[in-house]
């Protein structure tokens, strides 16, 4: 068997000097979609930052495609295939649409293949196509969270990290967009790693799930067998 | 009465108010007591411009509501006609400047144009990629010191320094930049201060090297060879000593600078930039090398302020560290700002604004900073993205909301 597309090993990472994520281990296989839950301020989007590498390692590792990558800049890899929608979208405000789309490719220098992708990313969010040269902050909420996305498709990714995609969304877009990620993950084999504080949905979409606890993994298990544990009922269905 | 012009009136009396706090204190308290007339009349005249300029802004609204587009229609046909026309008659308008200009207009057009020079440089550090920077005008310097220096001890021509003098700044702004563009927002802005200063310091007790506050004499004027008409159309040396010489001198390398910049900016780096402006993580997220792209950014921009740097040289005959001080890189960042960052007609266009105008205004001459700080301030009330806003800046989210 291949090794995993991803694995921390006891990783403890942080923003100053105490870390805000400590001994975190988890794997994510190819293909799979993986989810981490857990409270605010529980150390989610610290651990995405930490596998994009915008964060080093206080301890521990972070191995993307059997490979550490201490080593290696932020900057290099979503040509290597590992792509994030960062928490809050934070599309460039100022650029238009098609011009954050194509910030989503800036690594690659195939453009006829970047003008396919871009239309292929028309064809899974409609609303951007119509507003391709308006300006990203103008775009609604529902709207930039999209661009997020497929700005973040651009650069084909092999694994897509999302940052709570359903954040301050009404729940119809928050659907669209969850089968949207089904339908990347099935027709394009692209393995997702997803961070969301609502659990519900979240443990709907993904195999298997890991609850996150101040800065420490706390629980892992099937998507299902967690979506019936009583604890996480009461933690995070809010029962 | 409309809320927005209720709003606007609020500004205005505010503005007024605010403007005669600041000017009456300096023109008003004399030792033989206090005077009104001076403050009422600067703040009259101030006020007059602004609602002269509203007034007018208000008058195009209006026609443009009842159909009556004139500066539309002047813009559609000015758009309409193809580029390279009106561009060609502008570079004639530039051309024939000065041989319809007096000796005086063509140094305020000199000076202009050196600043548009050092203010599209600039904007290329503070508009595209966002880096606030205080100490732009060291590079200036390095510029005009490299020329000086390689005229004097090696006679070296102005041609051949001048890639040198570029090189020389963008050298320098690697060796700034590096220590420093980790840093963000307002610490970048004080080191940089720092560093601007610590140049001016060190050419002013770099006695062999820079000749101290006396600075340096016997600089060399750039020279060409030009055919001579009387001498059998041999070609002869001639320097770049008058006003007209210098003029074209220096509207070439403005004009270079306009288009480098106009390339830089639609270029893939162009974009990176101003991804990095708008959100320095989410760019590295997409593979923007920022700290490399940030120092690139710096040392572009440094190369046309070197630039500028051995214009000004070649054109004085003399350096000195006295021209090379924080006013002047306050000076060149405010015309990025009052232009509109990113905008390049807006830069020239502020350019001509703060030089220009205050010689048309010779008469506020002890004044001219305090009426130049109250000018910014007014602006920033009523065009707060600048005279010209480069195109791409819209709204951002929140304020559409607002
Ligand atoms: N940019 C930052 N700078 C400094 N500290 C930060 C930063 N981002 C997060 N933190 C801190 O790190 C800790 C973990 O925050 P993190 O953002 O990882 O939580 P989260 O699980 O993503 O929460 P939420 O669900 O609210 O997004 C918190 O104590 C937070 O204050
Ligand atoms: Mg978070």
């Amino acid at each position: 068997m291949s090794a995993p597309i991803l694995e921390l090993r006891n990783l403890s990472a942080g923003w100053g000097s105490a870390p805000a994520i400590r001994e975190v281990s988890l794997t994510v296989e190819r293909g799979e979609i993986v989810t981490i839950i857990g409270a605010n301020g529980a150390g989610k989007s610290t651990t995405l930052m930490a596998i994009s590498s915008i964060l080093r390692p206080m301890s521990g590792q972070v191995l993307y495609e059997g490979a550490d990558t201490a080593s290696v800049a932020a900057e290099k890899l979503p040509a290597m295939g590992l792509c994030q929608v960062p928490e809050g979208r934070r599309i460039f405000p100022r650029l238009t649409v098609a011009e954050n789309l194509d910030m989503g490719a800036y690594f690659r220098k195939d453009g006829d293949a970047v003008r396919h992708d871009m239309e292929h990313v028309f064809e899974l969010f409609p609303r951007l196509r119509e507003r391709r040269d308006q300006k990203g902050g103008t775009l609604s909420g529902g709207e930039q969270q999209m661009l997020a996305i497929g700005r973040a498709l651009m650069g084909r990714p092999k694994l897509l990290l999302l940052d709570e995609p359903s954040l301050g969304l009404a729940p119809l877009i928050v659907e669209h967009i969850f089968a949207i990620i089904r339908r990347i993950n099935e027709e394009s084999d692209m393995t997702v790693l997803l961070v969301e504080q609502n659990a519900n949905l979240a443990l709907g979409l993904a195999h298997r799930g890991y609850v996150m606890e101040t800065g420490r993994i706390s629980m892992t298990d099937t998507a299902e067998n967690l979506l019936q544990n009583p604890d996480i009922r009461r933690a995070y269905l809010g029962e | 009465m409309t809320p927005a012009s209720k709003a606007m009136l609020t500004k205005i009396v505010v503005g007024a108010v605010w403007l005669f706090a600041v000017v009456w204190p300096m023109t008003g308290i004399t030792p033989q007591g206090f005077e009104f007339g001076k403050a009422i009349s600067i703040v009259g005249f101030a006020m007059a411009a602004v609602l002269a300029g509203l007034g007018l802004w208000k008058l195009r609204q209006k026609l443009d509501a009842a159909g009556f587009k004139p500066f539309t229609a002047l813009a559609n046909r000015c758009c309409g006609m193809p580029p390279w026309l009106w561009r060609g008659l502008l570079l004639a308008a530039l051309l024939a400047f000065p041989f319809v200009s007096s000796r005086y207009g063509q140094d305020v057009a000199i000076n202009v144009l050196v600043y548009v020079t050092l203010g599209l440089g600039l904007n290329i550090v503070v508009g595209l990629a966002g880096l606030l920077d205080l100490g732009y005008i060291a590079f200036y310097g390095v510029g005009a010191y490299t020329y000086a220096l390689l005229s004097i001890h090696y006679q070296l021509s102005f041609w051949l320094a001048l890639p040198l003098c570029a090189v020389m700044a963008a050298a320098a702004g690697v060796v700034i930049g590096y220590p420093t563009l980790r840093m963000r927002g307002d610490y970048l802005a004080i080191v940089t201060l720092g560093f601007g200063e610590i140049l001016r310091i060190i050419l002013n007790n770099w006695m062999q090297l820079t000749g101290g506050p006396n600075g340096l004499l016997g600089i060399k004027p750039a020279a060409v060879y030009l055919p001579d008409p009387e001498n059998g159309w041999e070609f002869v040396r001639v320097l770049l000593k008058s006003p007209e010489a210098q003029y074209f001198l220096v509207l070439a390398i403005a004009l270079f600078t306009v288009v480098s910049v106009r390339r830089l900016a639609d270029s893939r780096i162009g974009r990176a930039w101003e991804a990095i402006r708008e959100d320095e993580t989410a760019a590295a997220i997409m593979g923007v090398n920022t700290f490399a792209l940030k120092l690139l950014a710096y040392s572009l921009g440094a190369v046309f302020g070197g630039l500028a740097g051995a214009f000004f040289s070649a054109k004085m005959r003399f350096v000195s560290p006295g021209s090379f001080t924080f006013i002047e890189s306050a000076m060149v960042l405010a015309m990025v700002v009052l232009g509109g960052m990113g905008s390049v007609p807006g830069i020239v266009l502020g350019a001509l604004a703060l030089i220009a105008l205050p010689e048309v205004f010779r008469d506020f001459e002890n004044y001219r900073m305090l009426v130049f700080g109250a000018a910014m301030a007014l602006m920033m009330l009523f065009r707060p993205a600048g005279l010209i806003p480069a195109k791409r800046v819209g709204r951002r989210s929140e304020e559409a909301h607002s």
